[in-house]
């Protein structure tokens, strides 16, 4: 698998993920790298997609179990880690965006102050230093009335503001890799094109790696350079253009989406059990 | 089969009031679809809440079937529009199994208790006669909105009002879920209003479509517009490209 970028951030080679005593692997022998660079992980709902993400920032539940041959965050293994030294790898060098600003966001604290804890804790600013570089933030992602808004609480801000508040948040420490898990799901069609251009263009400057999880594969597609796709915990197929998608599932995912430009009278639905007896076998 | 008329709609909370709805008009024929397109807080949901009856505090004229109904509805009129919400979560009692669900807009109309047909309403939206026997909690979203797409049918509704009946839900559950209204309405003849901040959706299913923006409509696009990417209005235009990324 050629990779774009040849200086390799984050290694993950084979990636199991299990819940308390189950005996079916979430995330099921898992691998890929990532370079300076927009990586895709595309799937239904519960197909590993967001359990890999949070697997990777150590984030899952003390009941799941997580091994890996190797996962390594710029060489040195991120599974050894101990809590404390996580706490301070996660929000600095690795930045997890989520789905729903409204969930996501603290209810209680002016999101002003949620910014700038990121910066007192990341880049060891005083209340003052952390302030002016919270604000400064969020000028950068386009936030117009910046004073007001910071006073603000996550309930008084709309969907669209409260994720850019969350990729403010996030990217204020710089982090070489930012995982966004459905960044754009709970937002409007009409913005999500926005949020996903800011998160660009932040994630360009920055030199960093960006790990982009949803299920609408042709959003992705446009977005990313390299496309991994997910069915019941396993990778199925690496793709870099929706074009070129061979296995059955890439391609009834990317069919069961409505194009206004291509009408149908049916959509093509998933035949699961023609899907399971053709083995998922990974190519 | 709907008529609105300059249906406004304000919401007064002491000495402020908001104007959600203005002055707006539509029509929509026997077993179409119309599709009514907008982003968040534009007053499409409002529209069809206060089709459905929800809404109290609107002016203005609405016909269903050619008779005008008022903010009070007789039990007559409630039959004839049910709804479908957003949120397959939300929208199920969690602590009610699926049959009492279903059986409940029967019991509610004082048309008997409803148990009896339970069965056929599972059938008619593809689930399992056993999912009568359960609890919300232990069904999946998109089995979820087949129920409240069940229960919404309990009544024989001429009209269903769909509020984002699929955005809660993944590319291939809403494919699924768009078929089974597709094949509900060829079935029963039903006429739909589809309300989504989704064009991609409401193309694929509706016969029109109307662009709503602060409470007032700004452009109309029949099917062949929308295959052909014809928009009258910039605003219009600027939604259509954000549902192509």
């Amino acid at each position: 698998m050629p990779v774009p970028d040849q200086d390799k951030i984050l290694t993950v080679r084979g990636l199991n993920v299990s819940f308390s005593r189950s005996a079916i692997n979430a995330v099921d022998n898992v691998s890929f790298t990532l370079g300076r660079e927009r990586l895709g992980i595309v799937g239904e709902s519960g197909s590993g997609k967001s359990t890999t993400g949070r697997a990777l920032m150590r984030l899952l539940p003390s009941s799941s179990k997580t091994s890996a041959e190797e996962l390594t965050l710029n060489g040195h293994p991120l599974l050894a880690r101990s809590e404390r030294e996580m706490r301070s790898i996660r929000g600095k060098e690795m930045a997890l965006i989520m789905q729903d600003p409204r969930y996501s966001l603290n209810p209680v604290l002016p999101v002003g102050k949620q910014i700038a804890e990121a910066a007192r804790l990341h880049l060891g600013a005083n209340a003052k230093e952390a302030h002016g570089l919270a604000a400064k933030m969020l000028e950068r992602v386009r936030i117009a009335d910046i004073e007001r808004t910071m006073k603000q609480y996550p309930h008084q801000i709309s969907g669209g503001m409260g994720q850019r508040v969350m990729i403010a948040m996030m990217l204020l420490a710089k982090p070489q890799v930012v995982i966004a898990d459905e960044p754009t799901s709970a937002l409007d069609v009409s913005v999500r094109g926005d949020v996903l251009a800011l998160l660009d263009e932040l994630v360009r400057e920055n030199n960093s790696g960006l790990i982009l999880i949803s299920h609408d594969i042709r959003m992705v597609a446009s977005f990313c350079q390299r496309i991994l796709v997910m069915y019941k915990g396993k990778v199925v197929e690496t793709l870099t253009r929706l074009e070129d998608a061979s296995h059955p599932y890439t391609q009834a995912l990317i069919a069961a989406m409505p194009d206004p430009r291509h009408p149908v009278r049916r959509l093509r639905t998933l035949d699961r059990t023609a899907l399971d007896l053709a083995g998922e076998t990974p190519r | 089969m709907i008529r609105i008329d300059n249906l406004d709609v304000a919401f007064k909370s002491g000495k402020t009031s908001k104007h959600v709805v203005k002055s707006v008009s539509l029509s929509v024929a026997k077993a179409e679809t119309l599709g009514i397109v907008g982003e968040s807080g534009c007053g499409k949901s409002t529209l069809l809440r206060s089709l459905a009856g929800l809404e109290g505090a609107w002016t203005g004229n609405i016909f269903l079937n050619g008779a005008a109904v008022s903010a009070e509805r007789t039990r007559e009129q409630l039959l004839m529009a049910q709804m479908v919400f957003q949120d397959p979560y939300g929208s199920l009692h969690p602590r009610h199994r699926i049959a009492r669900v279903l059986a409940e807009p029967i019991r509610a109309m004082g048309l008997g208790d409803g148990w009896s047909q339970v069965p056929a309403a599972l059938k008619q939206v593809g689930l399992p006669l056993e999912f009568a026997e359960r609890f919300p909690h232990e069904l999946s979203g998109g089995q979820r909105q087949r129920v409240a797409i069940a229960r919404a049918l309990m009544l024989k509704p001429q009209i269903l009002l769909l509020d984002e009946p699929t955005s809660a839900l993944d590319v291939s559950v809403q494919a699924e879920v768009l078929n089974l209204l597709s094949d509900l309405k060829d079935e029963q003849q039903l006429t739909y209003v589809l309300v989504s901040h989704d064009l991609s959706v409401i193309a694929h299913m509706c016969d029109r479509v109307l662009v709503m923006k602060d409470g007032v409509f700004v452009d109309e696009m029949t099917r062949e517009d929308l295959q052909a990417g014809h928009t009258h209005s910039d605003y219009a235009k600027m939604l259509f490209e954000a549902s192509m990324i």
